[in-house]
């Protein structure tokens, strides 16, 4: 069974708010550099509380040292104002990816719109030899539908990183896309 | 009111209550110097070299407990800084180095003497600022301080383009500072006091290794009480010498690397090891196998980063201390103290042995009795460290001021500079190999300009020492580079118009070193010293304390066909 807490195998999720000034992504990528931690995957945008920003990093090790170093150690960046270790949480995590696909014929068209339909994903662009699909899920979500489309001929993939936030504390529901495959 | 951004930084500093500025000028920085005539208040000392700009903040900040403030013009003059902010940066030495900038509009354009400043610096800064807004100037100042000072200390680099040293703003000193997040991570301790004292109750043979946070914190009297109340031998680290009175009877040396042979053996025994206000480091392995471990830090990053603690206490050495000994009971521990003397009686690793030859070693105790330990001893690294380290019985709190953690060649020169600076009344005595003592020793000239009393030993062997000492050790004697042509210093000294003897034999050592201290003035002592003498005990790097070498080899081939026999 997959569970959806932070931690997925070798891959914990942390996030951090972060005051917007210039350069403080430079100075947290410089970090984790600097310090060897393993970055899988990191997404920044705007939070609810006005000039701050927030990050979710996705962080690939086997030690749990490792992911309590990153977060003491993003504590200390001037900028950060809160660090929340996500590892052990239960979490919502999505990942957005756009995805250029090659089309020869018609068939091989309505291939795509299947697998497409399948993955509750969107075709967002058509031409006459590519389409554009946007698909936004988890991270093994999005992976197993590029492992679908390893038929057809790929010639862009795009993907945001992965985005999190912990779930409420009593989710009453379960909640779609995360039916067991 | 309104000021120019030049104008801003004087009185801004001012503010922040400093009184000396390391510098060196240049174009980017010319406004801010031009508008330095205004500020009486603010001593400026031309250096030579800007690297010694950042050494001398550095031992200024070490020996007075303020923020240390050094400046510099942009490109060259801000890279030549960056050793300097690396150095403070590893030992937790609170700065503020401020750089010229090229101005707004040729920012990115590759313009002369342009270098991306805050982005060389990052990784040896805690922190870094480019101004871009003349508005911003006080507030970034006022920051840069309380950052610098506030928890675990380090240098802070604000970057100021040239127009806005210029411009004119309205000009307002905040009076706080607003910095969400910062130092806001420090957990209740109440419970974790508890646990610790349980440990150290409990524990049969705790050591108590002090490092440079008690000194940061000026500790020096809540440890002592600890330490006493306890009846806990006090090991200091490298950068924490002269946190403990070493003539205490719990005191017990220096560990590590060329640390006393006892000190480390005392580790290797003990059940509880409490460091407090320094780090676990790479430089020995298998460390303290039996021992569980109370670590205090100001810096959460600390805890758990090298060994597994079992206690940890985050928060201000002094604040914490105080805390746990208002829990302490009295406790006695007559077996592990007499077990400690007893290491310390079978391992003298302080002896100096028996020899007509000029040793260092014997230099550093004769230093101590010249002085009679009331003096501010400051080195480089090296071999000539480590004898410092060993050899001179620190008493005085922060009486010793090295470059630890980067261990930085040339450092001795500029930081002792700093330090007589910062403490104008304190003897300064500055040991250095006659490497580092190469790498900057162009500040003679601006400790003569300004006559700044420092007082200069050379340990002149001829050699970069420790690396020669590891070429014997490790590469038979396969001497590549490390033996070097060195300048006759006397004439050197007599070049710069300053004070300068030659030393060659043992017997010279006292007188000269009495008259070097009589004279008012700086002074430079070249002691000619035994080429090849090693520093001992020593643990190879990467081996661990079963693997010291305690004796010259003579001794230790006689010790290994006792063990065959």
């Amino acid at each position: 069974m997959i569970t959806n807490t932070g931690s997925r195998g070798h891959k914990h999720t942390i996030t951090a708010q972060v005051l917007d000034r210039p350069g403080v992504l430079n100075r947290i990528a410089s970090m984790f550099r600097r310090r060897g931690f393993n970055i899988a995957s990191l997404a920044v945008g705007r939070s609810e509380t006005p000039n701050q920003s927030r990050m979710t990093f996705v962080v690939d090790t086997d030690q749990d040292e490792i992911v309590e170093q990153v977060t003491k150690q993003l504590r200390k960046v001037i900028e950060v104002v809160k660090v929340t270790d996500l590892s052990k949480e239960d979490i919502v995590a999505r990942e957005l990816a756009l995805i250029k696909l090659k089309v020869s014929s018609a068939t091989t068209r309505s291939e795509i719109v299947q697998i497409v339909e399948l993955y509750r994903a969107k075709i967002v662009d058509v031409s006459a030899d590519s389409v554009i699909v946007e698909v936004t899920g988890d991270e093994h979500k999005i992976e197993s539908f590029l492992t679908l489309l390893n038929g057809f001929t790929v010639s862009e993939v795009m993907r945001t990183g992965s985005v999190a936030v912990p779930r409420g504390r009593k989710a009453p529901l379960k909640p779609s896309g995360q039916k067991s495959k | 009111m309104k000021r120019t951004g030049a104008q801003i930084v004087c009185e801004s500093l001012l503010k922040e209550g400093v009184d000396t500025v390391f510098g060196l000028l240049g174009g980017a920085i010319l406004p801010l110097y031009q508008t330095l005539p205004e500020y009486p208040k603010l001593r400026h000392i031309l250096v030579r070299h800007e690297q010694a700009a950042a050494h001398a903040a550095d031992g200024y900040a070490r020996a007075t407990g303020k923020v240390g403030v050094c400046w510099a013009t942009s490109g060259p003059g801000a890279t030549n800084l960056v050793t300097g902010l690396a150095n403070a940066q590893m030992d937790s030495v609170p700065m503020v180095a401020i750089t010229g900038q090229v101005p707004r509009k040729a920012i990115g354009k590759d313009a002369f003497q342009e270098t991306d400043v805050t982005g060389v610096t990052l990784p040896v800064t805690k922190h870094n600022y480019l101004v871009l807004d003349p508005n911003d100037l006080a507030s970034t100042i006022k920051e840069a301080f309380h950052i610098a000072r506030t928890g675990r200390p380090g240098p802070v680099l604000i970057d100021i383009p040239k127009d806005i040293q210029q411009e004119e703003v309205d000009f307002k000193y905040p009076e706080s500072v607003e910095l969400p997040g910062y130092n806001s991570h420090l957990p209740s301790q109440s419970t974790q006091i508890k646990k610790a004292s349980k440990l150290i109750a409990e524990a049969e043979r705790p050591v108590i290794i002090a490092g440079h946070g008690v000194i940061i914190s000026r500790a020096y009297g809540e440890l002592k009480e600890f330490a006493e109340t306890a009846q806990i031998p006090v090991i200091t680290t490298l950068l924490g010498i002269s946190g403990f009175p070493e003539n205490h009877l719990l005191s017990v040396g220096m560990p590590g690397m060329h640390g006393m042979a006892y000190a480390n053996m005392a580790i290797d025994e003990s059940d509880l090891l409490i460091g407090i206000g320094m780090r676990f480091d790479d430089r020995v392995e298998d460390f303290a196998p039996k021992a569980k471990i109370i670590h205090i830090d100001i810096d959460p990053a600390e805890i758990d980063k090298t060994v597994r603690t079992t206690v940890p206490l985050v928060g201000d050495v002094k604040r914490v201390l105080a805390q746990l000994n208002r829990q302490l009971e009295p406790q006695s521990r007559v077996a592990w103290i007499n077990r400690i003397d007893e290491l310390k009686h079978d391992h003298p690793s302080h002896v100096i042995k028996e020899s007509q030859a000029l040793l260092p070693q014997h230099i550093c105790r004769e230093i101590w009795e010249v002085t009679k330990g009331d003096a501010i001893i400051v080195t480089g690294v090296g071999q000539h460290q480590m004898w410092a380290a060993q050899h001179f019985n620190y008493i005085k709190p922060g009486s010793f001021i090295t470059s630890g953690g980067l261990g930085t060649m040339g450092f001795e020169v500029p930081a002792a500079l700093g330090a007589k600076v910062g403490k104008p009344k304190e003897t300064v005595w500055s040991i250095c190999g006659d490497g580092g003592f190469q790498m900057t020793l162009q500040e003679l000239a601006t400790i003569v300009e300004h006559n700044i009393g420092v007082k200069f030993a050379i340990f002149n062997n001829g050699f970069h020492g420790m690396v020669r000492q590891w070429q014997e050790f490790f590469y038979e004697k396969d001497y590549v580079e490390t033996r070097f042509f060195y300048p006759d210093f006397v004439k050197l000294a007599g070049a710069y118009n300053m004070a300068g003897f030659l030393v060659t034999k043992k017997e010279e050592v006292r007188p000269i070193l009495e008259e070097a201290q009589s004279i008012q003035g700086p002074v430079l002592i070249d002691f000619v010293v035994e080429s090849e003498e090693n520093v001992y005990p020593m643990i190879p790097a990467g081996t661990s304390v079963n693997e010291m070498l305690e004796a010259p080899p003579e001794k230790r081939l006689i010790d290994s066909k006792d063990a065959s026999t």
